[in-house]
């Protein structure tokens, strides 16, 4: 495990200059993910923020190959890559010694939705590959909808908070233990704020041998409604809130990698988020109660599963 | 499974049999399909070539027709050879990917099936697949027949991968009327084909990590027309590939190919033009026409797509009607596409023919040799009272 400072002195290949905004999560998710991805690497993005803010023709953010195709395929798209990988080795057209290593990434939209069908198919493949979900909870590229990331409650412009219908109805998906399911060899969630733990699990993804899958929650100061600043804070608190657990599921075995010491009340998360605004509301409170239950049944379920086989 | 021994012979192959064998013989570096009728076969005998180590092609059976074309422009960008195979409802739902392959200027071969399209469902050929793909970027070659499906696929390979063109390119057939019809056909030798497709050797790949490119960057509207226009003069200039790749495989092997066959056209008063198997019947029918003394004759694309308007002005100029028969409607209120585009290209002509369009064969109604004459009786009705009664209409139905 490398030190911050070592970290440091690898050469940067996600350059700065890009679009993304200021307090964005994706970029230190994506600094730090590369950075353990070892010398070769391919990496392909879903249609969304880290597409469009890295690449506006002529200049890209990208000092390793690159390739945006669509919305809903970054997963088949690298699917086609590591084929093309395998056997052009296999052919002689690369060197037997060259070890490429593939990165699809997606945001929630790309991945909890409406690329939900190819992740799933490439997992069921089992493509030597590393899915990286930057869940920022909405669709924010294109101005903040609900997707199936969205937490309860939460306002978006399609899940508005109204005086009817108060943000959004439903529950989000547990896309980690979903994707897990498939019986890939490692699927783990992180934060940008553990360093170290994202950093950890990146480098275990890049060494297995196929399709391994990292969620990782990335702070969103214009789809959050908050301070740029404060968006390693926020990561934070919904780790220590619980809301976000940090665990892996490591050839069917779960692990949680952070336990806080006192689980912070979810409302100090919430109350931090110009999307929860509405929740504090006199009428609306019921909400942040049973979104508050929903976490704690979540916590209580994963940690009887701590240290447990899955699959 | 097909069963194909010995090189260079005759033998009586399926349409499919005979592209997945064409596919067992180019060993492309890449293959990712998901199944559809009818062009399903295609793949299951690939999959059996792959299964018994006839060809090292990774195999990447996908979980839809998205991801089959999504992994086919992954593996291309990456570098390598890349083929795939659909009809109907398969090629619908790769439409999006249809316009990212043709658009990031990537070679990938197709076979496509034709096949109608829903609704209501139906399994049978038209060309309402194929002909809503034709603005996609792609270039589209159609076939007669098993033999000609079984040649285009060779020179698509070529056309494709030209530094010239880069573009993608689909080789249509007739569902089950060519794909599950047993044909002759002359097979090439293996050596020979991998002579005349020679090695595929791309510009770029995203898996030269030493020289990083970004593919697929957002382009704005300082760039974006541009990058299209450089697309479009491209694919216009496919044509001339097309011709010369024809006359090389000409060279090699003996059949002869151009962007169009004309049937006993020179001194035809009256023609139809028809893509893919229905020319066959629709020569039945000529030559019988022809017997009695009728100056009929035949044009059939072969190249649809870029459109070679034309040289088809100055085949069809002398003539004095036209039917336009049409196997997908465009829905327009007007006529079919290949109508649409024929009568098109015949405006600059210096007497303009009369050019009328009948929808035929659609979800796989029957056309017969009969149908043929009846087309050319109207149009000798047409040449007499100088009269059009229905310029567009259903063959056969009031």
């Amino acid at each position: 495990m490398a030190t911050l400072k070592e970290l440091s002195q690898i050469e940067e290949r996600f350059t700065g200059g890009h679009r993304l905004c200021a307090g964005c999560g994706i970029p230190p998710i994506m600094r730090l993910i590369l950075r353990a991805a070892g010398e070769h690497v391919v990496a392909t993005t879903a249609t969304g923020c880290l597409e469009v803010g890295t690449t506006i023709y002529p200049y890209t953010s990208w000092r390793i190959p690159w390739i945006h195709s669509a919305f809903e395929n970054a997963a088949a798209t690298m699917s086609g890559i590591e084929s093309a990988y395998n056997v052009l080795k296999r052919r002689g057209k690369i060197a037997q010694d060259r070890e490429i290593k593939f990165l699809a990434i997606g945001g929630d939209g790309g991945t909890y939705d409406i690329g939900f069908q190819a992740l799933s198919g490439a997992l069921e493949r089992g493509h030597d590959m590393v899915y990286v979900c930057y869940d920022n909870g909405a669709y924010m590229n294109t101005g903040i909808q609900r997707s199936g990331a969205t937490p309860f409650g939460s306002a978006t412009t399609t899940s508005p908070a109204g005086s009817v219908h108060p943000g959004k109805q439903q529950r989000r998906k547990d896309l980690t233990r979903i994707v897990a399911a498939h019986r890939i060899p490692y699927a783990a969630q992180a934060s940008p704020h553990n360093w170290r733990d994202l950093e950890k699990k990146a480098q275990k993804a890049f060494q297995i041998k196929g399709a391994c899958f990292l969620n990782v929650i990335s702070p969103c100061p214009l789809g959050w409604y908050t301070k740029p600043e404060d968006s390693i804070e926020d990561a934070k608190l919904a780790v220590e809130t619980c809301y976000w657990p940090l665990y892996e599921i490591e050839d069917g075995v779960l692990k949680i990698n952070y336990k806080p010491k006192e689980k912070k009340p979810i409302e100090e998360w919430l109350k931090k988020q110009g999307r929860f605004k509405h929740l504090f509301k006199e009428e609306n409170r019921h909400i942040i109660e049973e979104l508050q239950k929903e976490v704690d049944r979540d916590w209580e379920t994963l940690l009887s599963l701590d240290g447990k086989r899955l699959f | 499974m097909a069963t194909v021994t010995g090189t260079k012979k005759v033998v009586g192959l399926t349409g499919n049999s005979a592209i997945a064998y064409a596919m067992k013989q180019i060993d492309p570096d890449v293959c990712a399909a998901y199944p559809i009728t009818p062009s399903t076969a295609i793949m299951e005998e690939f999959s059996g070539y792959y299964a018994d180590g006839q060809v090292s092609t990774e195999l990447i059976a996908v979980e839809s027709e998205h991801s089959a074309m999504s992994a086919c422009i992954g593996a291309s960008a990456a570098g390598a050879r890349v083929m795939t195979a659909t009809s109907s409802q398969g090629l619908a739902l790769m439409w999006e990917m249809l316009y990212v392959a043709s658009g990031l200027r990537l070679p990938i071969v197709m076979a496509v099936v034709n096949r109608a399209l829903s609704a209501p469902i139906n399994i049978h050929c038209d060309h309402s697949d194929s002909m809503g793909a034709r603005d996609s970027g792609w270039i589209q070659l159609y076939s007669e027949n098993v033999q000609e499906a079984y040649d285009n696929l060779f020179q698509a390979v070529r056309i494709a991968e030209d530094k010239r063109v880069l573009t993608p390119v689909m080789v249509c057939m007739d569902g089950f009327i060519t794909s599950h019809a047993i044909e002759n056909l002359t097979l090439i030798d293996d050596a020979e084909v991998k002579d005349f497709i020679g090695e595929h050797e791309p510009a770029y790949s995203l898996l030269d990590t030493e020289n990083p490119i970004t593919v697929g960057a957002m382009t704005l509207p300082d760039a974006y027309m541009d990058i299209k226009h450089q697309q479009s003069k491209a694919i216009a200039a496919s044509k001339d590939v097309v011709l010369e790749v024809a006359k090389e495989f000409e060279q090699r092997f003996g059949r002869s190919y151009g962007l169009m066959e004309t049937y006993r056209l020179e001194d035809a008063e009256v023609c139809v033009v028809v893509l893919s198997s229905a020319a066959g019947t629709t020569k039945v029918a000529v030559d019988e026409l022809r017997s009695k003394g009728k100056k009929v004759g035949l044009l059939k694309p072969r190249l649809y797509r870029p459109f070679p308007h034309e040289e088809i002005m100055e085949a069809l100029k002398h003539c004095k009607a036209i039917c336009v028969l049409d196997r997908a409607d465009s829905m327009n209120g007007f006529g079919g596409p290949l109508f649409t585009d024929i009568r098109a290209s015949l405006y600059d002509a210096p007497e303009r023919p009369v050019v009328i369009n009948r929808i035929f064969g659609l979800g796989g109604r029957d056309y017969t040799a009969e149908d043929a004459i009846g087309v050319y009786e109207e149009l000798f009705k047409v040449v007499e009272t100088g009269k059009v009664e229905r310029l567009s209409a259903y063959l056969g139905e009031e």
